[in-house]
C-alpha cells in the first residue's frame, strides 16, 4: 500500500507540452511551402470575368502581375476614378511597362526567363483600349507568354 | 560542474512559433491564379519586308466585337452563346462547304495523315470593347476548339484531351491547331 501513495499525490499530472512546438512547427512549415508571399498592396479594385476554359498557372513564382482598374475609394480623389494600370506598388502608364518587365526579367535565372508569364488581372468593365495597349507594349519588350486571369465559371453559368 | 545543467525551458518555444505561423497566415496567399492562357504574336521586324501573306476568305472567319459588346461572327451578328458552335461549323466543316474552310492533309508525327483544317479566326475588337465581353468571347473560342480536341482525341485515343499523355496531346494539338488570331489594333477600326 505504501508503495502506491506516493503516486497518487500532487493532484493531476500536467499535461506534457513539450511536443506542441513540434506539432506547431509542423503546421508552420506547411504553409510556409503552399504559400507564396503576397507582394503587392491593391491599389486597384477588380472584379475578374468569368471564364470556362481557364487554366491554373503553373510556376506561380515565373509570373508577374500587371493590374488594371478603378482605383480603390479611398484613392479615387487623388487619381480619379478611370481605369489604370497599376504595378508593384504604384499607378504607371503604359509607357512604363517596359522597365517593369525588364525588371521582372532580371530577377528570374537564365533558363527561367522564356517561361515568363505575364498575367494581366483586369476589371471586368475595363475597356479594351487600355488592354490592347498593354498587349502591343508586351509584344513590343517579347514578353508573349500572357495570361487573363479569370474566375473559374461553369460553361453552364453563361 | 558540480550541478547538472539545467534543461532550458521549452514551453515557450510554442509560443514564438505560434507567433511565425500568425505571420505567415497573414502575408500569405492561398488563392490560385487561373486564368485564360495565350500567346501574342511577336512583333514584326521593322526591317523585315512585309510579305503580305494572303488567306483564302473561306479560310478565314472574323470575329468582330463593338463600343456596344456586340458581337458579329463570319459576317452575321449573333450573340455569344451561338458563337462556339459556330467556330465548331467553322473549323471542322463536315459537310465539305465551299465556302468553309479548307482541308490539307498533313502527316502528323506518330499518327499518320490527316487533313488539317485551314481555318483561321480572327478576332478584332474596338477600344470601346468591355473587357468581360472580349473576354468572353476568347473563352467560346477557346472552348470551341477545346471541344473539337476532345472529340479528335476520344474518337482515335479513347481518352479526353486532358487524360492523354504528352506525346498524344502534341498530336492532338497539331491535328486541331488553335489558330485564334488577335488582329493588330491598327486594324481594329478599319472597314474591311
Amino acid at each position: 500500500m505504501a508503495k502506491f501513495s506516493r503516486k497518487g499525490k500532487g493532484g493531476t499530472p500536467e499535461l506534457s507540452t513539450s511536443s506542441l512546438a513540434d506539432i506547431v512547427f509542423m503546421i508552420l512549415l506547411f504553409f510556409m511551402v503552399t504559400t507564396s508571399m503576397r507582394q503587392t498592396e491593391r491599389m486597384v479594385a477588380i472584379k475578374m470575368p468569368a471564364a470556362s476554359e481557364i487554366a491554373k498557372l503553373e510556376r506561380k513564382d515565373l509570373a508577374a502581375y500587371i493590374y488594371v482598374g478603378t482605383p480603390m475609394p479611398h484613392l479615387q480623389g487623388q487619381f480619379g476614378t478611370d481605369s489604370r494600370i497599376q504595378l508593384n506598388d504604384s499607378f504607371k502608364s503604359v509607357d512604363d511597362i517596359r522597365d517593369f518587365i525588364a525588371a521582372e526579367r532580371e530577377t528570374l535565372s537564365e533558363s527561367d526567363r522564356q517561361f515568363m508569364t505575364v498575367s494581366i488581372k483586369a476589371d471586368e468593365n475595363v475597356r479594351m483600349g487600355i488592354v490592347t495597349d498593354i498587349k502591343q507594349e508586351l509584344r513590343r519588350t517579347s514578353a508573349l507568354k500572357i495570361m487573363y486571369a479569370a474566375r473559374k465559371s461553369t460553361p453552364a453559368g453563361f | 560542474m558540480a550541478r547538472p545543467a539545467q534543461q532550458l525551458p521549452s514551453s515557450s518555444l510554442a509560443d514564438i512559433a505560434f507567433m511565425v505561423l500568425i505571420f505567415f497566415l497573414l502575408v500569405s496567399t492561398m488563392d490560385q491564379e487561373m486564368g485564360l492562357q495565350r500567346r501574342l504574336p511577336p512583333m514584326p521586324d521593322p526591317n523585315q519586308k512585309v510579305d503580305d501573306v494572303q488567306i483564302k476568305r473561306r479560310n478565314i472567319m472574323v470575329v468582330k466585337i463593338n463600343d456596344a459588346d456586340r458581337l458579329l461572327a463570319g459576317g452575321t451578328p449573333m450573340d455569344v452563346s451561338m458563337l462556339k458552335e459556330k467556330a465548331k461549323e467553322f473549323l471542322l466543316n463536315p459537310s465539305n462547304d465551299e465556302n468553309l474552310p479548307e482541308r490539307e492533309e498533313k502527316v502528323i508525327e506518330g499518327f499518320g495523315s490527316y487533313p488539317v483544317s485551314k481555318g483561321v479566326i480572327s478576332l478584332q475588337n474596338t477600344r470601346g470593347t468591355s473587357y468581360n465581353a472580349y473576354l468572353r468571347v476568347q473563352n467560346e473560342l477557346v472552348r470551341a476548339v477545346n471541344e473539337i480536341r476532345d472529340e479528335f482525341a476520344l474518337a482515335n485515343f479513347g481518352k479526353v484531351y486532358i487524360s492523354l499523355d504528352e506525346e498524344k496531346q502534341r498530336i492532338v494539338r497539331d491535328a486541331i491547331p488553335q489558330n485564334i488570331s488577335e488582329a493588330d489594333p491598327k486594324d481594329t477600326g478599319r472597314k474591311k
